[in-house]
């Protein structure tokens, strides 16, 4: 996913002379390329978040479209206030890049878990959630984010991550609806896409996921609207389940009581927080696995 | 050659800032007050800062960052003088709807950032001096910091940052007036020896007295800036609470609103300077 959004943050580029990107001092083999073609609008701000969100404030109020980027934990939690008010209050041009989203750096500790960036992030008003599954999805969504005037957050796994749907063109917020089957359906948000194919016919259920959402009205009536149409939607990602994408969901149908009984999440428990091991482990520690999402599948 | 109307117009400033705490019963005047002469020497007509009451938004304006955003006071009322808005907007100062919330608002014409939690202003300020600096544009870019501010660990982020990237278009201004919310600097976090940290920190240093205009207006000599790479931060040696005698160096009027009669002896003691 790094690699997709990387390219294709490149490829407009060339044509899009304000994109600029700050890296924290990370992104080895990724972002090289772009600070060869582009020097003049690449920056190395060091280790050293705080300031590092500043200066791109401080580039967007100039006119710059400011893309930063390092490890899921660094560029949100350690400089959160930054995106609070210097960012999001000002409603300035960044998008906040973020790779290793969820636990995809499991045997580094906690320190580099990102499992409470969305439950942060989602309450800012005015910040855009870009929770692409997949390559494809990263690839449509980066330029999306590009054409987008404003804050936002760009949610990437380490790298790896098997492909998912074919090719998309996303444009604007909304459920992407992959694949139809019966009256159930598994939601997934972030970049477990590439796994959930086998895992929707194992389910015998159909496949969407949501890879542009906003924290407020219109992605909540989207929400709505989607659930009415089933009998059983089951939401999926790696976060905790407090705060997360699932939690938004049940804030979304807290005026619809009819609906509340069809939506199961799944998501992490923190009993995963400060545990070591491999991304699977962990989500298999966090209770995120096949046999959880079945189970919600066949609960009442 | 510095205007001459510098001495005025911080006097100005002073009385407007007294006027809109004591409207609002709000607190923070002592700050104020002690970098009124800074901002007098920016924003007097003639002074350093290249600005236009008539287009704040002007992509060649300089760009002027308060990160002591508490202190608001006195830049509103620079910036209702200069003719940004009308200098009546000050009487809503700090009232339930007005854009001129108590701590700095970018919805006030004029007000690049806005700002309150501290820390903030400098990396911005950085952000903007950087972005001149790669599109080869003239403006400069001013922050405003105060020496309680220099607790937070961004800001040394930013002293690292800026002679890095040769940002000698950005100059800091510290309020060094010693006090902060709980106590004195030296007693809290001892900042000394201040001018040596940061000229090891490679930035061009400049020690003055912080309500000398004369001094104020050689160092604030934004136009003629060195091309030696290296960024300017001034440290203004001040005194909170600064014109108004029974203000001045008490950390009491961090807090306090003055009274009626507190207002109208503060008033008085400014008379010499508003018609000088």
């Amino acid at each position: 996913m790094r690699n997709a959004f990387i390219t294709t943050l490149m490829a407009c580029a060339e044509s899009d002379s304000k994109i600029f990107l700050i890296v924290g001092d990370l992104g080895f083999s990724v972002v090289e390329p772009f600070a060869k073609k582009f020097p003049e609008r690449f920056l190395n701000a060091g280790v050293a978040e705080q300031n590092l969100t500043g200066v791109a404030a401080g580039l967007a109020m100039a006119g710059y479209k400011v893309f930063t980027y390092s490890i899921a934990n660094f560029p949100t939690l350690r400089c959160l206030e930054q995106i609070r008010n210097d960012i999001c209050y000002h409603h300035l041009n960044v998008t906040i890049v973020t790779v290793g989203g969820g636990l995809g750096y499991g045997p580094l500790g906690y320190s580099h878990h990102a499992v409470q960036d969305i439950a942060c992030l989602r309450t800012f008003p005015g910040i855009l959630m870009a929770t692409p599954g997949d390559q494809n999805e990263t690839i449509a969504v980066t330029q999306a984010l590009i054409r987008y005037d404003g804050p936002a957050y760009l949610r990437l796994g380490k790298g790896g991550e098997p492909s998912g749907a074919g090719e998309c063109s996303i444009s604007d917020v909304g459920i992407r609806l992959i694949e139809s089957s019966g009256d159930s359906i598994l939601l997934f948000c972030g970049g477990l896409l590439g796994f959930a194919a086998p895992l929707a016919k194992a389910c015998h259920a159909g496949l969407a996921s949501i890879p542009l959402w906003t924290n407020d009205e219109r992605t909540k009536k989207l929400i709505q609207d989607f659930v009415a149409k089933y009998r059983r939607v089951v939401v999926v990602e790696e976060h905790l389940a407090a705060g997360g994408f699932g939690s938004f969901v049940r804030e979304a149908l807290e005026s619809k009581p009819h609906l509340q009984g069809i939506v199961r999440c799944c998501a992490l428990d923190a009993s995963v927080c400060g545990q070591v091991g491999t991304q699977d482990q962990l989500r298999n520690a966090g209770g995120l696995n096949i046999d959880s999402i079945r189970q919600a599948f066949m609960e009442n | 050659m510095m205007p001459s109307n510098i001495k005025t117009f911080a006097a100005q400033v002073r009385l407007e800032a007294l006027r809109m705490v004591h409207r609002a019963r709000a607190s923070h005047i002592g700050g104020a007050l002690s970098m009124a002469d800074i901002l007098a020497v920016l924003y007097a007509p003639g002074g350093r800062l290249s600005i236009n009451h008539a287009d704040p938004r002007w992509p060649q304006r300089d760009r002027f960052i308060l990160s002591k955003g508490h202190a608001c006071t006195s830049l509103y009322a620079a910036l209702g003088l200069r003719g940004f808005f009308p200098l009546e907007d000050l009487t809503t100062y700090a009232q339930s709807g007005s854009p001129l919330m108590s701590h700095a608002s970018h919805h006030v014409a004029g007000v690049e950032l806005s700002t309150g939690s501290l820390g903030h202003g400098l990396p911005v300020g950085c952000g903007l001096a950087l972005a001149a600096k790669r599109r080869y544009e003239l403006w400069r870019t001013v922050v405003l910091l105060s020496d309680g501010e220099m607790d937070e660990g961004s800001n040394w982020e930013s002293f690292l940052f800026a002679p890095q990237h040769s940002l000698d278009n950005l100059w800091v201004v510290i309020d060094a007036n010693g006090i902060q919310s709980l106590g004195d600097v030296k007693d809290v976090l001892d900042l000394e020896p201040l001018a040596d940290k940061l000229r090891a920190f490679r930035w061009s240093v400049i020690e003055l007295d912080g309500h000398d205009h004369e001094a104020l207006y050689r160092a604030l000599d934004l136009e003629h800036a060195p091309m030696s790479g290296r960024p300017t931060v001034i440290i203004a040696r001040t005194v909170k609470g600064k014109g108004v005698g029974f203000m001045e160096n008490s950390l009491e009027w961090h807090y306090k609103s003055p009274s009626d009669v507190q207002l109208a002896e503060a008033i008085a003691g400014l008379e010499g300077d508003l018609h000088a």
